[in-house]
């Protein structure tokens, strides 16, 4: 175990993958010249630079996969993304299914996302829900520096594409990682705090808000289980369901907007497969559906804060009012 | 059936350019007679087809669009498991869930059909930098119409490619429609070809309703990509004389323009070049049309005793 950054679990993942297996290439604006001890491994021909053109970065390594590599490409920031959302979306989600099953489509998308650097709302959406949404693909939104490094190996791996989600404020902040071989699941959620009366469900840098809010009420003598969804597809409805059947109350707080965001997702699947055990509305506490602002006060403004969601569990252990908006 | 290769006889061209011609006209009835739904024809765009695929060796990949059946029936794809996809049976080439717009058959080194339009020049980079960094050796024919080349992907793609060369050969048939607009409304260059010279890229363009014509440009095209490992473009001038999809009654279409390119019909100009020749009389004509057409009989016959697929396949191949 050693203490590093999620950038540097990153960094070690995909060196470790290149070195495992020759078919893992990385492209991406800039990778080379940024990641120069990865060109200086494994050559350029497997950390390529590209053009500043998103669409046919996700097509080639779509092409490619179909076709024997394991390419990563990094896409910078999740906006950009939109340019690649055809590439993405209707070739490495569908034609899987469209040629029955004649081609896997084992690639990797890192994108950065979320609040945390000022850079305005053509750098800055959390576009998870997209992704979720469309048939074919994963999406992994870790939160913590051994996660990133255990879950980008595991997605590199994975036969089927995986878009991986870099939450910004979490990408210099540090924690302890297995040396070598780690490997995380994907689409296993994490307990990152034990509780009896009130499960807080998130993933990226809204565990830590959880995290905090689940302080704030101990405090005040209410118990919160914090979850870590870690994966968005699969989801481990297996995870939420049990820990909400502990406790019978549900926040889940992300910092994407709320309309048919991922908290619709969880919260829909509790209410299908555990309202029996449900002591109150489960609530949601999530950014708001507008556009991320630059501003330094206004990003942080978007982003769910633990008083927010130490509220929004009081209110349920109150019963009363429970299904006001926060 | 595997990968058909040709020994590059103008009979063995009109053959597979009869084959896809008895394949389209049957898929045509079968949507006009019994409601099975409509395809993307490439009638008229047979020696395009025809020639590019029969200079193609059995490494070679390929990636096509909308209108890919000639592509295909080219590289040998049989017609009754093309017509079971095209009717959505299990024994199609992909299990009925392509239908007409996307089949694939990794047997035949076709990886794509795509329907998203310059969805197959955003892949065939990938496809392509595949073969380079893997050492093998086939390059990968990249086939589109008109109409992608007026997509960023087009510009995307070739720039990458020739960057990075790799091994591809676009093939732009350029079928002069783009759905229903005439590509003298969205382009002003009458030559696409251009645009690739454009991006650093070897080029020719060729009439594509001359199947000799094209097997010959699409050899010397194959052949530069494995000497140099560079990109190619190969521009294909030839016309859609069917609508965009069936039915299309093309109301829309200049009559005079389409009966002229009717004169042209790769088909019978083959026939009749060979027939002045004497290379071939009228009685081996008939019965080389009759095989195509039997063969497409039996195909459909094929096709209407595989069944549908059973209901559980619906979420099946998703992910692996």
């Amino acid at each position: 175990m050693t203490r590093i950054t999620v950038m540097d679990a990153i960094d070690q993942a995909l060196a470790e993958e290149m070195a495992r297996d020759p078919a893992v290439l990385l492209m991406g604006e800039g990778v080379a010249t940024k990641r120069r001890a990865l060109v200086e491994a494994f050559g350029s021909a497997r950390v390529r630079n590209t053009p500043l053109a998103e669409g046919i970065i996700a097509g080639t390594a779509v092409g490619a996969a179909a076709t024997g590599l394991r390419p990563v490409v990094d896409l910078l920031f999740a906006p950009f993304l939109c340019y690649a959302m055809d590439e993405l979306v209707n070739s490495a989600g569908k034609l899987r299914y469209l040629s029955g099953g004649q081609f896997d489509f084992p690639l990797v998308a890192i994108a950065m996302t979320g609040a945390g650097w000022g850079v305005g709302a053509q750098h800055n959406h959390n576009l998870e829900a997209w992704f979720a949404h469309a048939p074919g693909l994963k999406v992994a939104m870790p939160s913590t520096a051994a996660d990133f490094k255990g879950m980008l190996k595991s997605a590199i791996r994975d036969p089927d594409p995986v878009l991986f989600f870099v939450d910004i404020a979490l990408a210099y902040t540090d924690g302890e990682v297995p040396a070598g071989e780690h490997l995380v699941p994907l689409g296993r959620a994490a307990r990152r705090r034990e509780g009896r009366d009130v499960t807080l469900i998130s993933y990226a840098k809204t565990v830590a808000v959880c995290e905090q809010a689940a302080e704030l009420l101990a405090v005040q003598g209410i118990s919160a289980e914090v979850l870590d969804l870690r994966c968005i597809k699969p989801l481990d409805e297996a995870a939420i369901l049990a820990s909400v059947r502990r406790t019978g109350r549900a926040v889940v707080v992300h910092e994407a907007s709320r309309t048919c965001g991922v908290g619709a997702e969880v919260a829909a699947l509790i209410g299908e497969h555990a309202w029996d055990a449900l002591r109150a509305p489960v609530l949601r506490v999530t950014g708001p559906d507008a556009p991320a602002p630059a501003s330094p006060p206004l990003e942080q403004a978007y982003v769910p804060q633990p008083a927010a969601v130490a509220a929004a569990a009081q209110r349920l252990m109150a019963g009363a009012e429970t299904a006001a908006c926060v | 059936m595997g990968i058909r290769l040709y020994d590059g006889r103008a009979e063995e061209l009109l053959q597979a350019m009869w084959l896809i011609r008895a394949y389209e006209e049957r898929a045509v009835a079968l949507q006009a007679e019994q409601g099975v739904p409509g395809t993307c024809t490439a009638v008229g765009q047979e020696a395009a087809a025809v020639g590019v695929v029969s200079a193609l060796g059995a490494d070679d990949l390929i990636l096509t669009n909308h209108r890919s059946a000639g592509h295909l029936l080219a590289r040998g794809a049989d017609p009754g498991r093309m017509l079971a996809e095209v009717m959505g049976r299990r024994d199609g080439y992909c299990k009925g869930k392509s239908g007409s717009l996307h089949i694939s058959a990794k047997e035949l080194g076709v990886v794509l059909t795509s329907t998203i339009v310059g969805g197959e020049l955003a892949l065939a980079t990938g496809v392509a930098l595949s073969q380079q960094m893997l050492g093998r050796r086939g390059v990968v024919a990249c086939f589109f119409g008109d109409g992608a080349a007026c997509e960023g992907r087009f510009h995307e793609s070739l720039n990458l490619a020739a960057v990075w060369r790799l091994p591809v050969l676009y093939v732009c048939e350029n079928n002069q429609w783009q759905a229903f607009v005439h590509r003298r409304e969205t382009m002003l260059a009458d030559n696409i070809a251009a645009r690739a010279v454009g991006y650093g890229m070897d080029t020719a363009v060729v009439d594509g309703n001359d199947p000799e014509a094209v097997r010959a440009a699409a050899l010397e095209a194959v052949e530069t990509i494995r000497a140099t490992g560079r990109p190619y473009f190969l521009e294909a001038r030839t016309y859609r004389l069917r609508g965009h999809f069936e039915p299309d009654d093309q109301a829309y279409v200049d009559q005079d323009e389409l009966a002229a390119w009717r004169a042209r019909d790769p088909l019978a100009l083959l026939e009749a070049r060979l027939l002045a020749a004497g290379r071939i009389d009228a009685d081996a004509l008939q019965a080389l049309r009759a095989e195509a057409y039997r063969r497409i009989d039996a195909g459909w016959r094929f096709a209407v005793d595989s069944p549908y697929p059973a209901a559980a396949e619906l979420i099946t191949d998703v992910y692996a």
